[in-house]
């Protein structure tokens, strides 16, 4: 199981790494995103600095959920999804690879360029290191939820939409506590609870999301 | 010998032929009941209740909004219930059941929200906050909207059951966490005013008029659901012969459909 996993991690990678532009899409889409809200609320820093951490996590929400569609869409189309279905008892590998793979090409990449935003909205110190935090906890869910979604939605007709529409109500969590917990800081306040939380979310996931995604590929490819 | 004849009795209803004409026959006696006890209720609720003291007559759409509230989680849990015994066990039925009540679930979250916008705007000054239970609330539609989505998204009956099975187990997560809202977080909805555990907060004759309204969305849901459950299951067994017999085809009519 675990050789399973390392496989196709690194098949993920090295595929990734060989479609660099694409892998690049989703980083491209989150600073492009960030970049309307100062030019559509205006630039004034107090504004900014208030809705910044709302802002950076929905972006990194819709991120993740526009780039997981693709998670096992071309494995799918050229068929080494169902290639890699025949390994005996490897659904459960398979659904945690995937998201793995999908949080090292995706969330990894959010989590690094976060500051630079974080300095772009006129965030304090304290504040960056906060939603770099917040971040790195949360991205993982969001990685793991949309691996589910995407299992769900596999092969559907407008599976994108509807993947945002089943996947984002079940992400909301995450996102109250990970923007919580920057604005908790911003407002002097210790961000420990929401922390605390957003662990607890991330715990809960990494344990039953790969189990409901193993159920859905199955479901989806029977 | 008892208990297997007594048993088989039980699934008897699991069968779509059985349970077309059974809940044929029962959708009237639903709706009757679900008509005069809202008439009753509203009686009771609108006309005879006391105006409260602090609220007027504002407070009287509770008749509607608490009732509307309990319906919309229970149904979900009810829905998520029948689909995870249709996934597990290949109950067909119970997934029609399960498809059947997500539109009614869906239904009364909105008339929740919507008469709680209605009744916020006296009382608390603004149709809408961003406060726990609200937010909650608003989620759970959203649930409901996204397995109504998916089930439809799917061409093939037996995938689109199982599938939406899954999203509403998982989605269920949410339904604690609304009903516990006004517990865990301090938010700008009030606390319960019936609970199982304590006196009610209220006079007996709002707690009757609320009760009646319950029972009567009750039977309201009943009533629907069977009706939608009833087309389901004979748009999906088209060619089998009940389903003939139901529309009132010959055998050899029903032959030749598939």
């Amino acid at each position: 199981m675990s050789t399973t996993f390392a496989v196709l991690v690194g098949r993920d990678l090295r595929l990734a790494a060989r479609r660099r532009i694409d892998a690049a899409l989703p980083i491209a889409f989150f600073t492009v995103a960030i970049s309307l809200f100062p030019l559509g609320v205006g630039p004034e820093p107090q504004t900014l600095r208030q809705i910044a951490p709302g802002v950076v996590w929905v972006a990194a929400l819709l991120a993740a959920m526009l780039s997981v569609t693709q998670l096992y869409a071309t494995d799918l189309a050229d068929g080494s999804l169902e290639q890699m279905l025949l390994v005996p008892d490897a659904r459960l590998a398979i659904a945690a690879a995937k998201a793995a793979s999908h949080w090292l090409v995706t969330g990894l990449p959010l989590v690094v360029a976060a500051p630079v935003f974080g300095v772009m909205f006129d965030l304090s110190r304290e504040a960056i290191a906060a939603l770099v935090a917040s971040l790195v906890l949360g991205t993982p869910v969001l990685s793991l939820l949309g691996g589910l979604g995407a299992a769900l939605t596999l092969g559907l007709r407008s599976g994108a939409v509807l993947l945002i529409l089943i996947i984002v109500p079940l992400c909301i969590p995450a996102l109250i506590f990970g923007a919580g917990a920057v604005a908790a800081v911003d407002a002097g306040q210790s961000a420990r609870g929401h922390y605390s939380l957003l662990g607890a979310v991330l715990i809960f996931t990494a344990v039953l999301a790969p189990l409901a995604t193993a159920a859905a590929l199955r479901i989806a490819t029977e | 010998m008892t208990t297997t004849s007594s048993r088989l009795r039980l699934y008897r209803f699991a069968s779509p032929a059985t349970f077309y004409p059974l809940a044929g026959k029962l959708v009237p006696w639903f709706a009757a009941v679900a008509a005069i006890l809202a008439a009753w209720g509203l009686w009771l609720g609108m006309l005879r209740a006391p105006t409260d003291a602090t609220q007027g007559d504002a407070y009287r759409i509770i008749f509607i909004h608490v009732p509307a509230a309990w319906m919309s989680m229970l149904l979900y849990v009810v829905m998520a219930f029948w689909a995870a015994i249709g996934w597990a066990f290949n109950a067909r039925l119970a997934s029609v059941v399960a498809r059947a009540i997500a539109p009614t679930g869906a239904m009364f979250t909105f008339l929740a929200l919507w008469t709680g916008a209605l009744w916020g705007k006296p009382t608390w000054g603004t149709w809408w906050v961003w406060d726990a239970r609200l937010t909650s609330e608003l989620i759970l539609l959203f649930l409901y909207a996204g397995y109504l989505a998916l089930v439809s998204a799917i061409d093939e009956p037996r995938r689109a059951d199982r599938a939406g099975a899954l999203l509403a187990i998982v989605g269920s997560v949410n339904v604690p966490i609304i009903y516990f809202s006004v517990v865990w977080w301090n938010t700008l909805h009030q606390g319960a005013s019936v609970s199982p555990a304590a006196a009610p907060k209220m006079a007996a004759i709002m707690l009757q008029a609320m009760l009646l309204m319950t029972l009567a969305f009750w039977a309201y849901a009943f009533a629907v659901i069977f009706v939608r459950a009833r087309a389901i299951a004979l748009e999906r067994d088209n060619a089998a012969s009940w389903a003939g017999a139901a529309v009132g085809r010959t055998p050899a009519q029903t032959e030749a459909t598939t």
